[in-house]
């Protein structure tokens, strides 16, 4: 009897304990590595602490964010995040939906293109950047060159707001959209071809039919989307960071014509180490980003069959 | 009874028409349609070709009017020039470390707690799981700065298991097997097994671990190429003497030089191993991202 008495308790043990171990390591090392670091950031962010001085760190309450509130810097940077956001977002999503719609048909070497609109998304962000700051230098670069065969003169992209706006955005549309239009596709292709067999004998015209019925059946995976993008677009650095690159690069441009949220908390927490004031920005970035990503949602949420 | 015999011109006219509306319904792609595909592909492959192109010229055909964009014959001084300018060579086998050892962890980390979370009942699982689902939507970075004030504290800013760490367990990877679990494991299977005594470790290794291979690939692939691709923390926690190939990039675009024909080399060399993977298993990663595999 002890043989079965032992065998029954190893399973009983094994039953009730083993599970936990199985998922204790992930527990573990993302607490210690993910959720601890993210929730010590708001009490860092109470708190005075520049690697540089000599008195160590000193619990100032709200007075980071006090600064916050008045630094034009932090103004401007709030700002470039929320053009860029725009600049970023909207385009992703609906290149995404033109593109998943063409992938959609039944074309031959249908692999050849699907891997074509995934290749910009496994490239790295910082070749990426280097890349396109390339293409988009003022006096070499190709695309003024393509822009001087139309006539167009020299731009210089880095140096306007709205031009460098546009350059970075397009990085990003470029990596991300294709990634976008895959998730739109697998959807399509589980809508059942009977609808648009009934919409053709009704005499919708293809156009229609993608407006009325591919955009509205697909409205989980666009609101998806858009919050995937949202909380990616709205903590752009490398971009803006390798996009001039030098030893400002922190600033985002000589007028800081370019600097993002994330790219000032960087400066603030890796240049200065005002690791303080760089809690209380990424705070206050957290805190936008849902703001923002609840917006998309709101929107996209109206999408409706007619 | 004259209109029967008609000529055959207006039955002809609407088969124009009915033949569009059934291309339509069917979803055959049109000249059209292959041009635009087209078109998008080259957008897609341009600038990686092009980074090529300049990679293979001489230093003095990136700055040519009009532009040069047929390969040269030049790769190959410029990538020892590279390796001559920088330790490119460290920054390579940084980053196959950090990214073998980091897919690795992930696969197997997640392989098992997804195992658990999809066939094992345990108290507390329903609550756990929706927390893994939280963390996934959070981004991490914003904890960077105590993260970085923890890796001082451990003395282990500067080094590369300041970035491995961190990155051995995902939501994401946990969420992904748990789903994948679910459908492709029967219950009664493993039901089978426990009746036989067998402890669930051991289905774990028998039954469960060789049934995921598939899933395990897809995850392995994602996380390998993004482990690989990783900037932020690498910029932050590493020092330009022990870098990344990612960090080696930056710190090279940013530096003293302003030869960018070496920065776009290095630039396509940090590109040749996800390139790699991607040309070997494109297949597997379109599949992946179409079933929701990757977040992005």
């Amino acid at each position: 009897m002890p043989v079965i008495d032992k065998t029954a308790r190893r399973h009983r043990w094994d039953t009730r304990f083993a599970p936990y171990g199985y998922v204790a390591p992930y527990f573990l090392l993302f607490g210690v590595f993910g959720l601890f670091p993210l929730l010590y950031t708001i009490w860092v962010s109470l708190q005075h602490r520049n690697l540089l001085d000599e008195g160590g760190a000193s619990v100032v309450w709200f007075d980071n964010y006090a600064r916050l509130l008045v630094d034009p810097y932090f103004w401007n940077a709030m700002g470039n995040t929320m053009s860029l956001w725009l600049l970023t977002t909207v385009p992703q999503i609906l290149f995404a939906l033109g593109i998943a719609a063409l992938l959609n048909r039944k074309v031959r070497t249908r692999t050849l293109f699907r891997m074509g609109v995934i290749l910009p998304n496994i490239t790295s962000v910082a070749a990426v950047t280097i890349i396109f700051a390339q293409l988009f230098g003022r006096d070499f670069g190709l695309i003024n060159w393509v822009l001087e065969l139309f006539g167009a003169g020299h731009v210089d992209w880095q140096a306007g707001t709205a031009t460098s706006h546009v350059a970075i955005a397009v990085m990003v549309v470029w990596r991300w959209t294709g990634y976008h239009a895959l998730i739109f596709l697998a959807s399509m292709q589980a809508i059942s071809p009977s609808l648009y067999e009934a919409a053709t004998l009704d005499g919708a015209s293809g156009r229609q039919q993608f407006w009325r019925i591919t955009v509205p059946l697909l409205r989980p995976q666009i609101i998806f989307s858009t919050i995937i993008a949202t909380t990616g677009n709205m903590r752009l650095l490398a971009e803006p960071l390798l996009f001039n690159p030098g030893a400002a690069a922190a600033t985002g441009g000589s007028d800081r014509q370019f600097q993002t949220a994330a790219l000032y908390l960087y400066e603030q927490g890796f240049t200065n180490y005002d690791f303080g004031y760089s809690s209380a920005i990424a705070v206050v970035l957290a805190i936008a980003t849902v703001i923002v990503a609840g917006l998309g949602y709101l929107v996209t949420k109206r999408i409706q069959t007619e | 009874m004259t209109a029967v015999l008609d000529p055959p011109a207006p039955v002809r006219r609407p088969a124009g028409p009915a033949v569009r509306a059934r291309r339509l319904a069917r979803r055959v792609a049109g000249p059209w349609t292959y041009a635009a595909l087209i078109a998008v592909l080259a957008g897609s492959a341009f600038p990686v070709y092009w980074s090529f192109v300049v990679s293979s010229q001489t230093p003095d055909a990136i700055d040519r009017v009009p532009p040069v964009l047929v390969p040269g014959g030049n790769l190959f001084a410029n990538i020892a020039r590279v390796f001559d300018t920088t330790d490119f060579a460290l920054a390579l086998t940084n980053s196959i470390v950090v990214s073998g050892t980091v897919t690795v962890s992930v696969v197997f980390f997640s392989t098992l707690a997804g195992f658990a979370f999809a066939k094992l009942k345990f108290r507390g699982r329903n609550v756990l799981l929706l927390l893994i689902i939280a963390t996934q939507a959070i981004p991490t970075e914003l904890g960077i700065i105590p993260l970085y004030m923890m890796m001082s504290e451990f003395g282990w800013a500067g080094q590369i298991h300041a970035v491995i760490v961190p990155g051995l367990v995902t939501a994401f990877g946990v969420f992904f097997m748990r789903q994948y679990f679910e459908r492709a494991i029967p219950d009664e299977l493993l039901e089978a097994g426990m009746m036989d005594g067998c402890h669930s470790l051991r289905l774990f290794w028998h039954i469960a671990l060789p049934a995921a291979r598939p899933a395990a690939a897809v995850l392995g692939l994602f996380t390998f190429m993004q482990a690989w691709n990783d900037f932020f923390w690498p910029l932050v926690v590493l020092v330009p003497e022990n870098p990344t190939v990612q960090t080696a990039l930056s710190t090279l675009a940013s530096g003293y030089t302003t030869d960018y024909t070496l920065v776009l080399t290095a630039a396509t060399i940090g590109t040749v191993p996800v390139l790699a993977v991607f040309l070997l298993f494109g297949r597997q990663i379109v599949g992946g991202i179409m079933s929701g595999a990757v977040k992005g």
